[in-house]
């Protein structure tokens, strides 16, 4: 058994850089979506179709992007006077 | 002796009885997609860590997973997972923490063995059982949040952030996706940034000594005071650590597995940002 059909691409949701893995082993096909930097995989789906398992990793990427927050990267100084 | 090896070593060596191949994912349902043939696998969330205190993983369970695992103290130990072999680092860091002698990282992880088309299986390893005594910690290569705020103080170690350059300068807390697991953003003062990801090929194998090298002389991190690794909870510094230790022979380095969810959740802790 070995991993076949397998493709990596690098795509954006909202602003955000992903690698998209997917291959298949046996049956099955598994696609996994990182965050790139720094490669954390945060979203996956498996089944029996590439189409299917990447739709399906991507809808769960989007939502969890969607929760990523950013913030200032400046300190935030108090006002002088009053 | 080589810390690190092939695809090709491990292909070669899959029948060796004195080598034990242990694969350690980020995504713990990795292993069971497929894995290279004879390996066991690792939960870094369940089996390498201490389930009720916040620590590593506690000497005798780390004594019976690796008899369990048919490791005994001469055994030869070859870890290697998926994301550039990120746990996997975390995984030698930790046995070298309690003493083993011989433990290496495959050199490009799982998606390397995978891009390669080499063979998978399904099957759980089931090797023979083993007795294995562990050593007390090597506090050597492990720093504690009061070596780390006294290095602050004295500025006697070259401080280490190998978190994405967005965590460090903060404006995000926690890898896009991940959930936050931090009151505040920014870096532990003074510093340098030095992302892990940088230290890795695109097939996940590691770069050379003497681009890694070049990387950390370019931040000003040339190995001639002690050097302390962090990152968010331990596991990308661990990947880093290895190459400053292993890689590039620096004899004093640490990782500092409580990192930024301790750093950034302590009341008073000084914080730097950008």
């Amino acid at each position: 058994m070995k991993a076949e059909n397998y493709t990596a691409r690098r795509d954006t949701i909202d602003g955000w850089p992903i690698n998209i893995v997917t291959y298949r082993i046996g049956g099955k096909y598994y696609c996994t979506i990182d965050n790139v930097d720094p490669g954390a995989r945060f979203a996956r789906a498996e089944g029996p179709a590439r189409d299917e398992v990447e739709r399906k990793a991507l809808e769960k990427a989007k939502k969890y992007l969607g929760q990523t927050r950013r913030f200032p990267t400046t300190t935030m100084k108090p006002e002088s006077g009053n | 002796m080589d810390v690190l090896v092939s695809t090709d070593w491990v292909k070669d060596n899959l029948e060796n009885p004195k080598v034990r191949i242990a694969e350690v994912d980020v995504d713990t349902a990795a292993y069971d997609q497929g894995h290279v043939p004879g390996a066991v696998g690792w939960n870094w969330t369940t089996q390498l860590c201490d389930t009720l205190v916040r620590d590593v993983i506690p000497k005798d369970k780390l004594e019976a997973l690796l008899g369990a695992s048919g490791i005994d103290n001469d055994t030869t130990v070859v870890v290697y997972g998926d994301n550039n072999n990120w746990f996997a680092a975390w995984a030698l860091w930790q046995l070298k923490l309690y003493g083993h002698q011989d433990v290496r990282i495959m050199d490009g992880g799982r998606k390397k063995w995978l891009a390669e088309g080499r063979e998978l299986t399904t099957d759980a390893a089931k090797p023979p059982k083993k007795v294995y005594k562990a050593k007390d910690q090597d506090r050597s290569i492990r720093a504690s949040l009061l070596e780390v705020q006294n290095a602050v103080e004295r500025r006697s170690a070259a401080l280490v952030d190998v978190r994405s350059p967005a965590e460090f300068t903060g404006e995000i807390l926690a890898p896009p996706g991940l959930p936050e697991t931090c009151q505040r953003g920014g870096h532990i003062p003074g510093a340098r940034s030095m992302p892990w990801a940088k230290l890795a090929n695109d097939d996940g194998t590691f770069k050379s000594p003497v681009e890694i090298k070049a990387l950390y002389d370019g931040v000003g991190v040339k190995g001639d005071k002690p050097i302390i690794a962090y990152c968010r909870i331990g596991e990308r510094s661990s990947h880093s650590w290895f190459a400053l230790k292993y890689l590039l022979g620096y004899q004093d380095v640490k990782n500092y597995d409580g990192s930024w969810t301790e750093w950034g959740n302590l009341v008073g802790a000084p914080v730097e940002k950008p």
